[in-house]
């Protein structure tokens, strides 16, 4: 009986040659990674442990992200216990205002998540690396100290859930529509406790960009981790990034899964979640007439090269529509640089969008784009809870970069193709 | 360990943002946490919970961030218990992570309603509804977790490891 890949990633972590669904397993981490909201608490309880040293500085990322440019006095507060304890204990995988970006797009664009590897954070998107070939799920923060002190952590290993993708994208259609067209089918807790894996032949026409999308909302299926079987673009992207070896694992051939879903991308059209939950997802075309006030493009979702990269094409030459604030948010510094660069920051600016240093925000209602009472947001983000942006009455629906942009310039959720 | 306390019933996918909204996770001091425990979704419950009242929610409880501030500000606000029909499982860890009691009985989450008394004895996994009579068994804890809450969370574990 074979393995699937996340069995063989959790087995090589905790020296095992075999690990079966339900068996709780002690593993090693080759990260642990926490954020301005999450750190803090993990710092305190660490702290409480008493432990003299981390189990190894090179191997915790610190990110203030959330709340970052710190939006007030008790965000600061908040950073500075972070940035004493990296001083403290020489972590120097600390990314603040400078060099920093979100998280979960800054730590595989610098190479310290590979293929092959364990990785925990507490924040509930670090599903994100499973991208690249790797395991790697959300905690919380008490999970974040005791895996700092003792570069452990208990893991129940996850029944799988295969996702096989097959045909080509057809316009606007990415990484965004398939996850949350599954989540639309499976529910936001159709993988509660399982492991997401996503393989067949669409892989070949979907970006890292969107592997790293699809992954991401592993989490708002309730999965415990999301993953694709890496394969030439996933080397591509690693090589020259890379901080230490990476291992390519794949699933057998007679691996055991709790259950198999076909799904033929090449009949999707872009999607949208309606509030308040990301399964309610629909395609575009059967949105009706949702008026917007505000559109945002960023996130550990969608805030890569490549979403800014659509976004721009899709407003290139357009102005946003009066009544709508758009708000662009590349991911990182280096996307940042690089958005300037080939001269989309002009053309998002020139189109009337307010762009952004690198930051969650909007995303969980922090700051940078908080909805008022009544108001309606566009997001390429990935939830659409109660209150998620901002007042209570507020709500956000999920879409895809190219469905957002187009529906700043329209004032209304449309396809790119209906401006 | 017994308990007893009036019942304040939610729904379905009960996610961390209402159940602590990020606008107050500036902070992570669990009296001011507790202060806006639920407030999206039922804005009189911070003001109301009185100390040993138990929650019950439906499926997969505390989805979404993995904000440990979630079952901290429940903790603090006096929950003594949350039942449910299943949890998001990082909630799941973070509730056993810090010592916060739970309990999966989909029946005792279906059969309880707002306001009724309820009695848990925790170690046995063992809820009456004093308001209907009605008993209830919950889903027992692998071993290993019963050895963590024994220990009063991960932390304490830990530290019996000798870190």
């Amino acid at each position: 009986m074979g393995m699937t890949i996340t069995e063989k990633i959790l087995a090589a972590h905790a020296d095992k040659g075999v690990v079966r669904p339900g068996e709780l397993i002690n593993a090693g981490v080759d990260l642990v990674l926490g954020n301005d909201i999450t750190a803090p608490v993990a710092i305190k309880a660490f702290e409480k442990i008493g432990a003299e040293r981390v189990f190894d500085r090179d191997k915790i990322a610190l990110v203030p992200d959330h709340f970052t440019p710190n939006k007030d006095i008790k965000a600061a507060e908040q950073v500075k216990i972070m940035r004493r304890f990296a001083e403290a204990y020489g972590i120097k995988n600390f990314f603040e205002i400078g060099c920093m970006g979100i998280e979960h797009t800054l730590l595989p664009d610098k190479g310290l998540v590979v293929a092959g590897d364990l990785v925990i954070g507490a924040d509930s998107h670090t599903c994100t690396y499973g991208a690249l070939g790797a395991f790697s799920t959300g905690m919380g923060s008490t999970d974040m100290a005791a895996a700092m002190a003792t570069g452990e952590c208990w893991i129940k290993v996850p029944e799988s859930m295969k996702f096989v993708c097959t045909g080509r994208p057809g316009k606007w259609v990415s990484g965004k529509d398939l996850i949350l067209y599954i989540i639309g089918m499976i529910g936001v807790d159709g993988a509660l406790y399982r492991a997401m894996e996503f393989t067949g032949d669409t892989f070949d026409y979907m970006t890292m960009a969107d592997r790293f999308t699809i992954c991401n909302m592993a989490i708002e299926a309730g999965g415990k981790n999301g993953i694709i079987p890496p394969d030439q673009q996933t080397v591509d992207y690693m090589t020259g990034r890379a901080k230490h070896d990476f291992i390519l694992y794949v699933s057998d051939n007679d691996a055991i899964y709790h259950s198999i879903h076909n799904i033929d991308v090449s009949a999707l059209e872009p999607m949208v979640a309606f509030p308040h939950l990301p399964e309610n997802a629909r395609p575009v075309s059967q949105a009706g007439d949702v008026s917007i006030d505000q559109a945002v493009i960023g996130s550990c979702t969608n805030g890569r090269i490549e979403d800014l990269r659509i976004a721009a094409k899709v407003l290139k030459g357009r102005k946003v529509n009066k009544k709508v604030r758009l708000i662009v948010i590349p991911g990182t510094q280096e996307i940042y640089l690089q958005a300037i660069r080939e001269g989309l920051a002009e053309t998002l600016v020139e189109a009337g969008a307010a762009f952004s240093t690198p930051t969650c925000g909007p995303c969980l209602g922090g700051h940078m784009g908080i909805l008022a009472g009544g108001e309606r947001a566009i997001a390429t983000t990935n939830r659409n809870f109660v209150g998620r942006m901002g007042h209570p009455q507020s709500e956000v629906y999920l879409s895809n970069p190219a469905v957002a942009a187009a529906s700043a310039v329209a004032g209304r959720i449309v396809s790119p193709d209906e401006i | 360990m017994q308990i007893k306390g009036n019942v304040w019933k939610f729904g379905d996918n009960v996610d961390t943002d209402v159940i602590i909204p990020a606008r107050y996770l500036n902070t992570s001091d669990p009296i001011e946490l507790a202060r806006h425990c639920m407030e999206d979704i039922n804005a009189s419950f911070a003001a109301g919970v009185q100390p040993g009242d138990i929650l019950v929610g439906g499926d997969n409880f505390g989805c979404g961030s993995s904000r440990e501030h979630a079952p901290i500000a429940i903790q603090a606000a006096g929950v003594s218990c949350v039942i449910a029909k299943s949890f998001a499982r990082i909630f799941y860890r973070n509730a056993i992570n810090i010592g916060l009691p739970i309990l999966e009985s989909p029946e005792a989450a279906e059969g309880i309603n707002e306001n009724d008394e309820v009695e848990v004895i925790l170690d046995k996994g063992y809820i009456r509804n004093i308001t209907t009579g009605c008993e209830y068994t919950a889903q027992e804890f692998p071993l290993f977790m019963r050895d963590l809450i024994a220990a009063g969370g991960l932390i304490n574990y830990v530290k019996t490891k000798g870190y």
